[in-house]
């Protein structure tokens, strides 16, 4: 106990160090990213062995991962924000779905130019995110109850903007969806490259900036943040504005992915990007975890449809009874990390 | 000595709640480079004056005055900016963010919005440094003890180093019972530091129920009674005894009282047995026998081994090996509902967080533990249970004397009155208090003391744990001795037992 050396220890303490040791070993929050990391990897190189002569080993393999899944991605780093200051936001396959129809109306309709509709379609949905930390902090409300609220009135405006879905066949959209990045060993698609900038932006942001650090505190203990006199009210705002662009621009990526807008799109994508959260090692409580971890949870469910598309005789839904064991796994390990850290 | 002008001048505050005046136009003022302590028992009204002083109340009337500017303060937020930073008991800092950031979050150094953490860190070293602790900065909170958590949240409050970043600037640290559950050695690194803040002229308010840590720390005293002010005066020029009149309003006569309290020897057959009760990691196997109405005591260290020997018998862990019998029948303990069945009760330690409801009455409170003993679905009648909930709010002099008063509004000492009284009221056979006087004042303390004893004189058996010997001594019958998990003696009292016979008995561990 290195803490208080200045006052000698009579009582016998030796043991209590290197307790202490093991707890901080035990403890580290970067462990939960190292484990998920280490399952991606181990989940590839099985990938490799199995379905090495069906070409998994193809680096554009790896890369669709990322254009596949880049929607999600983005979706879930929202949604690590919100998690990570101890709430939650079920609305995000709303906004998502909504983001679809308001942009394909908007351009296929109403022939607006895509330059506009894409700031307009940001801006409808940070404000919404916006609407909602509103609530949830001025009226005291569970953030629960007011997202499952934003989760309703999202997917009921889908079906105001139209009941049908709508076909994209702007030809900028279209020529936006091929543009390919080239790396060399294969390419990107443009949403992979704007998912993998937001990741960097979100990473920057939450450790490198003050607002960043005020999530962390506020899932930490609310109440301390508070008597620390860390404006509480704007930082909880701010994060559900956060989700709420967040979700917005995985709107689009998806818009630009399927080519289509729909009232039914993207239903229960909230719950993937928590997966993806919770498997990057965020605890659902707040306080802890790493955007990284993030990319590493989406990458996660990502190539377990891989695998399964690349087995090709098991069923789709195989991909949630997978993502509902990895789950349920994760929890109970970060059930028995946050027991250690409190022993 | 021609005075200083005070950094605080607080005069005629007053702060009414619905039916209750908190404070009555009290008046504080507090001097640069001084140690000051805030007396008055449990409800006096230091809280109010405290939440008051660092906006978490708003004022009613009065004036407070910050270095001759005057200032009203609408949030924690506005009285941090002005310099009074608070410390309270809970250490309301965040674990899982790393001691620097705690020290730093809301003003930590930055370039372009980038965060310095290089920076933050090196100077978050330097003022660990500068107040003579030996702290890892960057090892996150949670990893140290809550004493060394709540001397982080002094050095946060304290502020930077050279003030080229955003120095907070403290003018007043308010530290609001830091020591409550702090052992001695903590006790004392705490005082070192409050000791050098004071000479670098931070004018510190200190508020403790341990009247020695005041006499040893504070220079000055400001003593509340009944949200009025009774009297300032130097610590040197007034007594401990002078002191508890001023809190208590009256003359030490009924504390003596308890001192003369005859033990009987007449207590009755066995009520509880335990043989071979035992639980890896909690308490090793003890043997112990309690008699109809005996007060058996527990004698030890924090952390010795009293609570988890009490859970254990009342169920609330599971014992590994050994068997209880009460009143003659075995009793299985698997829950506290086994135990309740059986007739004990046990009031925790904890009871903000283990055993009211703040958001219930007083009566709802009180009859909950009852309610439960009957069933869901065999309602006490109201006039039957309005009756009961009067007379133990009587009997125990609860205040307010108002069944409909919300829990979470009365003091401490009151708290703890409603939880005796809840347990009471299931007229159990075994009561086991787990500090039932910890964190309260001494009035409150004497009148839960003298329950106790009559208690006993009826016929019920007592387990009381307490952290002060006297306490102890002058209430059981019998004595445990508790050192490091394992009951180590048993000493039946007697004049030849005092307070340096258990401690020798606790330091030689020999069994007797």
């Amino acid at each position: 106990m290195s803490a208080t050396a200045q006052t000698p220890k009579a009582a016998p303490r030796g043991s209590t160090a290197s307790r202490a040791r093991a707890t901080r070993l035990l403890g580290d929050r970067r462990l939960p990213v190292l484990v998920t990391a280490a399952l991606f990897i181990a989940m590839y190189v099985a990938g490799l062995s199995r379905y090495q002569n069906y070409g998994f080993g193809e680096p554009q393999v790896f890369l669709n991962l990322f254009i596949d899944n880049g929607y999600l991605l983005v979706a879930a780093i929202g949604a690590t924000f919100v998690i990570m200051s101890g709430g939650i936001d079920l609305s995000v396959g709303s906004m998502i779905g909504f983001t679809t129809m308001f942009t394909a109306w908007l351009v296929e309709r109403q022939g607006l130019p895509l330059l506009l509709v894409v700031p307009l379609a940001l801006a409808v949905g940070a404000f919404g995110g916006f609407l909602m930390g509103y609530v949830i902090h001025n009226f005291e409300i569970q953030p629960f109850i007011v997202t499952l609220a934003g989760l309703f009135l999202f997917r009921g405006l889908c079906l105001v903007i139209s009941k049908e879905s709508i076909s994209i066949n702007d030809a900028s959209v279209g020529t936006l969806a091929q543009t390919r990045v080239s790396l060399g060993v294969g390419d990107l698609s443009i949403g992979a490259v704007v998912a993998l900038v937001v990741l960097a932006v979100a990473a920057y942001v939450l450790h490198y900036t003050r607002f960043g650090r005020r999530v962390y505190a506020i899932g930490g203990n609310e109440q301390s943040a508070l008597l620390m006199g860390l404006p509480l009210g704007g930082t909880k705002i701010a994060v559900y504005t956060v989700s709420g662009f967040c979700s917005a621009l995985a709107g689009l990526l998806f818009m630009l992915y399927i080519q289509s807008g729909d009232p039914l799109h993207a239903v229960g994508m909230e719950l993937d990007a928590i997966a993806a959260v919770v498997i990057g090692g965020t605890l659902l409580t707040g306080g802890s975890g790493y955007v990284l971890g993030t990319l590493f949870g989406v990458l996660v469910l990502g190539l377990i449809k891989s695998v399964i598309t690349f087995e090709g005789t098991l069923s789709s839904w195989w991909t949630k009874i997978a993502t509902g064991v990895l789950l349920c796994a994760f929890i109970l390990i970060q059930r028995t990390m946050t027991s250690r850290r409190k022993a | 000595m021609a005075e200083p002008r005070p950094v605080l001048e607080m005069t005629g505050i007053v702060k009414e709640f619905p039916g209750v005046r908190a404070l009555s136009g009290v008046d504080f003022r507090l001097f640069p480079g001084e140690i000051h302590a805030l007396m008055g028992e449990n409800g006096a009204g230091k809280s109010t004056l405290i939440k008051v002083l660092t906006g978490v109340y708003s004022l009613d009337g009065g004036t407070i005055t910050l270095d001759g500017e005057s200032v009203r303060f609408g949030s924690p937020l506005q009285a941090q900016q002005a310099g009074i930073s608070t410390v309270y008991q809970e250490v309301n800092l965040c674990p899982n963010l790393s001691v620097a950031e705690n020290i730093f979050i809301g003003r930590e150094p930055t370039r372009a919005g980038r965060i310095q953490w290089k920076r933050m860190r090196k100077e978050a070293a330097e003022l660990v440094d500068r107040l003579g602790l030996d702290i890892d900065v960057a090892a996150p909170l949670s990893s140290y003890p809550l004493a060394v958590q709540q001397l982080v949240a002094i050095v946060r409050s304290v502020g930077t180093v050279d003030g080229d970043g955003a120095g907070l600037g403290t003018k007043v640290l308010v530290l609001d019972e830091p020591t409550s559950s702090l052992d001695r050695d903590e006790v004392l690194e705490l005082f070192r530091l409050m000791r050098q803040l004071r000479d670098e002229g931070v004018a510190i308010l200190f508020v403790s129920h341990f009247l020695d840590q005041i006499y040893e720390v504070c220079d000055r005293m400001t003593v509340l009674r009944n949200g009025t002010l009774v009297g300032e005066h130097l610590v040197r020029d007034l007594d401990q005894v002078g002191l508890i009149e001023l809190m208590i309003g009256k003359a030490l006569d009924q504390l003596e009282e308890l001192h003369e309290h005859q033990m009987r020897s007449d207590v009755g057959e066995t009520l509880v047995k335990a043989e071979g009760l035992g639980r890896t990691g909690g308490i090793a196997p003890f043997d112990l026998e309690i008699n109809k109405g005996e007060v058996l005591g527990l004698a030890g260290l924090l952390g010795s081994g009293r609570t988890e020997l009490a859970r254990l018998l009342f169920g609330a862990d599971q014992p590994d090996s050994g068997k209880v019998t009460i009143g003659g029948e075995q009793v299985s303990m698997s829950a506290p509902n086994d135990a309740i069945d059986a007739g004990v009760a046990f009031c925790s330690e904890n009871r903000k967080s283990e055993g009211l409801v703040p958001d219930l009455t007083v009566r709802e409170n009180i009859i909950l533990a009852l309610q439960a003993a009957r069933g869901w679905t065999r309602p006490i009648p109201a006039s039957q249970r309005d009756e009961l909930v009067a007379t133990y709010i009587k009997a125990l002099d609860i205040r307010p004397a108002d069944p409909e008063a919300r829990v979470g509004r009365l003091s401490g000492g009151n708290q703890q009155k409603v939880l005796l009284a809840r347990w009471l009221i299931t007229q159990p056979k075994l009561l086991i208090l787990d500090e039932p006087t910890r964190g309260i004042d001494i009035g409150a303390k004497t009148e839960i003391q003298k329950l106790v004893v009559s208690l006993s004189e009826d016929g019920m058996s007592v387990l009381y744990i307490a952290a002060e010997l006297e306490e102890v001594l002058r209430l059981s019958h019998t004595i445990g001795v508790l050192r490091d998990r394992r009951l180590v003696a048993r000493l039946t009292n007697g004049p030849e037992i005092t307070t340096s016979k258990i401690l020798e008995t606790i330091a030689s561990g020999e069994h007797q």
